[in-house]
């Protein structure tokens, strides 16, 4: 047992190094706590005050102080992404905690948690939708899709020039940009290839896998009209065409009456600068639009009179309609779609009971109006509730309860935005544009999707088709 | 003085403050007869012109009317050599797409000709000889971000070649034809007018 005064005197040292947090302690004044301390909950003090360089030196003080519990063990397991692996204590209500700061000040998801983007392609990644809350996706789990890598771009050396049909051609840094008045908004981003694989029969066994080319954030940024009022525009200005600076120098032409509108140049996301993956420093933001044409890492505005029919609105992200031979172009806009994140394909209900069937629906033409929920694969539908906020263009939380009696069901969600569109089913989508089993063409897929529950409670993807 | 309210001298009081900058704005509207102290500028002196050596550099689009094209020019056998060096890798020998490799999209994808006649089927192969509408458009993607390994690494002169490889071996032109600003806009695409504009919203049945 230790002594009153030892007691005291370790107050008096743990007061010390409270006082002190943040500041680098030097060894010998770690020995001399260290000498007070037989506890287990010595571990506590020493991190307090305690540099990563002091943590990981060569001065020995990590034997010294018997520290070990409150490193983080990147040495000793592999923690999820995003995660840093640390000790479990057996009760940790008889040990303190590990302190603020050892993480540099920049924290991390538990290390229990596991969910990841998927990446199947290398040139594109999925949002696990499955698992997420909300309707915000985290910024490190929003979709990504790749031309050209992502590069790594240095805001200092980084310009948006805007030139061609304005009267001023200009230029401006990120600073400059920051300077603006700028607005947040917080919108979902959807890649107009989402689905199209399931167009002809289920495919994929995920809803991460059919529908994670989708995500939400809030953007912060400045609306592009106040730029082009800056420029001014020559009379005949009609479309802009925006260009990144990553190796494909990804180019899109995008018609000046939404650059005058609701586009944003946006240079955070969810609350900070945003991710390399989304175009830092800054991108293009073109609310309800296919995210192909929200270029990141913007450098370059041109305004002409006609568009320039890029590669990636000629050869890519047109819409072939096989019925006619023609395609369809310059189809940007992302229609009324829905899906049940829970229960979702791979899954597997425990048994009959209560469960809340939950997912999400969006628009990029406003609002989601209603969500309607089948059990029985679309002969009955009831409505669900919306979870607010239900904001315009922005992916929206539905939620319905159900009781499950054990037997074959098919859960089917189906979205109607404000205009009064509501999601069609795949047989309405073939009709309207032709079959097309090369699913990676089938853009702007935005069918009703069906999870059917089998007795044993598993979850599978099925096409109405069967 | 605004900048110096009285009351947040003496005390650091919130309320004390607000108080002050209320009197503060209030007497500058009074001042000034504006219904605001300040609002937002419509112009604002940020950024920088842009000068014709900022933009010359990166203003690389190539539009239809073959504007932007540059100076240069090539043709077939030229562009045989170009292609088998710094395409072929990826895109086959023959111009069909290799499949198989890492971090690519799949050979079908990479596949540059034939297909002529099966945008109509469930099936459709989609190559610049099959669907591109414009030539100029193969010029600006690989100027800009061809070969894969090292992008907008290709001379103009190269360009101009491998695309008249390309558009040759796709019977779009034949292997004598000269690609220049000139002559590359003039090419007319199989598929010129196979495009048509965004009909939706869909009125589903």
């Amino acid at each position: 047992m230790a002594s009153p005064d030892h007691v005291t005197a370790k107050a008096r040292a743990l007061e010390d190094a409270l006082s002190r947090i943040g500041e680098p302690i030097s060894e010998a004044s770690a020995r001399e706590v260290a000498a007070l301390e037989e506890c287990e909950c010595r571990e506590g003090m020493f991190a307090l005050a305690a540099t990563r360089r002091q943590l990981f030196g060569p001065a020995g003080m990590v034997a010294a102080v018997g520290m070990t519990g409150m490193l983080p063990r990147h040495a000793q397991a592999k923690a999820p992404a995003g995660a840093v692996e640390y000790p479990v204590p057996a009760d940790s209500t008889r040990e303190q905690g590990r302190v603020m700061g050892i993480d540099g000040g920049y924290g991390s998801r538990s290390q229990f948690e596991s969910e990841v983007r998927a990446n199947p392609t290398r040139t594109a990644s999925f949002t696990p939708m499955q698992s997420g809350y909300g309707i915000i996706t985290p910024s490190g789990l929003h979709y990504e899709r790749h031309h050209g890598g992502i590069p790594n771009i240095d805001p200092a050396r980084h310009r948006l020039i805007i030139h061609g049909l304005v009267e001023r051609p200009m230029k401006y840094s990120l600073s400059d940009l920051k300077r603006f008045p700028t607005v947040s908004r917080t919108h979902f981003m959807e890649c107009s290839g989402t689905t199209g694989s399931e167009i002809m029969k289920a495919r994929e066994p995920t809803v991460q896998r059919t529908h994670g080319l989708v995500s939400t954030s809030e953007w912060t940024g400045v609306p592009l009209s106040t730029l082009l009022r800056q420029t001014g525009l020559k009379p005949e200005a009609a479309w802009v065409l925006a260009e990144g600076a990553d190796a494909a120098v990804m180019t899109r032409s995008v018609p000046l009456d939404k650059c005058l509108s609701d586009a944003l140049i946006v240079f955070a996301q969810n609350g900070e600068a945003i991710r390399p993956e989304q175009g830092y420093p800054m991108r293009l933001f073109l609310p309800g639009w296919e995210g192909n044409i929200s270029i990141k890492w913007l450098r370059r505005l041109e305004v002409s009179d006609k568009p320039f029919y890029t590669r990636e609105e000629t050869s890519k992200y047109t819409d072939l309609i096989t019925t006619s031979g023609k395609a369809r172009i310059f189809t940007f806009t992302m229609e009324a779609k829905s899906v049940i994140t829970f229960p979702s394909g791979d899954m597997r209900l425990p048994g009959a009971g209560f469960y809340e069937i939950t997912g999400l629906a969006w628009s990029g033409r406003g609002k989601i109006a209603r969500v309607e929920i089948s059990t029985d694969g679309g002969k009955a539908w009831s409505i669900a509730a919306l979870q607010e906020p239900v904001l315009p263009i922005c992916q929206t939380r539905f939620r319905f309860p159900w009781i499950w009696d054990g037997s074959p069901a098919v859960l089917q969600s189906r979205a109607t935005d404000e205009t009064g569109y509501s999601q069609p089913t795949h047989a309405q989508l073939i009709a309207e544009r032709g079959a097309l089993e090369s699913g990676s063409l089938f853009y702007h897929m935005n069918a009703i999707q069906s999870w059917a529950i089998a007795p044993d409670g598993s979850v599978k993807n099925v096409h109405p088709s069967g | 003085m605004c900048t110096r309210p009285a009351d947040a001298l003496v005390s650091r009081r919130l309320g004390g403050v607000a108080a002050a900058l209320s009197a503060c704005i209030l007497s500058a509207m009074m001042l000034s007869g504006l219904a605001h102290a300040q609002g937002y500028p419509t112009r604002f002196d940020l950024g920088a012109p842009a000068t014709e050596q900022d933009v010359a550099p990166i203003a690389i689009a190539i539009s239809p009317d073959g504007n932007g094209l540059p100076v240069g020019s090539g043709e077939y056998a030229r562009g045989k050599s170009v292609y088998d060096a710094a395409c072929a890798a990826c895109h086959g020998a023959d111009l069909m797409g290799v499949a198989g490799l890492p971090n690519m999209p799949n050979g079908a994808q990479l596949r540059l000709i034939g297909g002529r006649g099966t945008l109509t089927s469930k099936n459709p192969v989609l190559t610049v000889e099959s669907y591109w509408p414009y030539a100029t458009t193969l010029f600006d993607y690989v100027q800009r971000a061809m070969p894969f390994t090292a992008p907008g690494s290709l001379s103009a002169d190269d360009v101009y070649a491998v695309c008249a490889y390309i558009l040759a071996e796709g019977k779009i032109i034949d292997t004598t034809t000269v690609l220049d600003a000139k002559t590359l806009p003039r090419v007319v695409m199989p598929n010129r007018d196979g495009f048509v504009p965004d009909p939706r919203p869909e009125r589903f049945r």
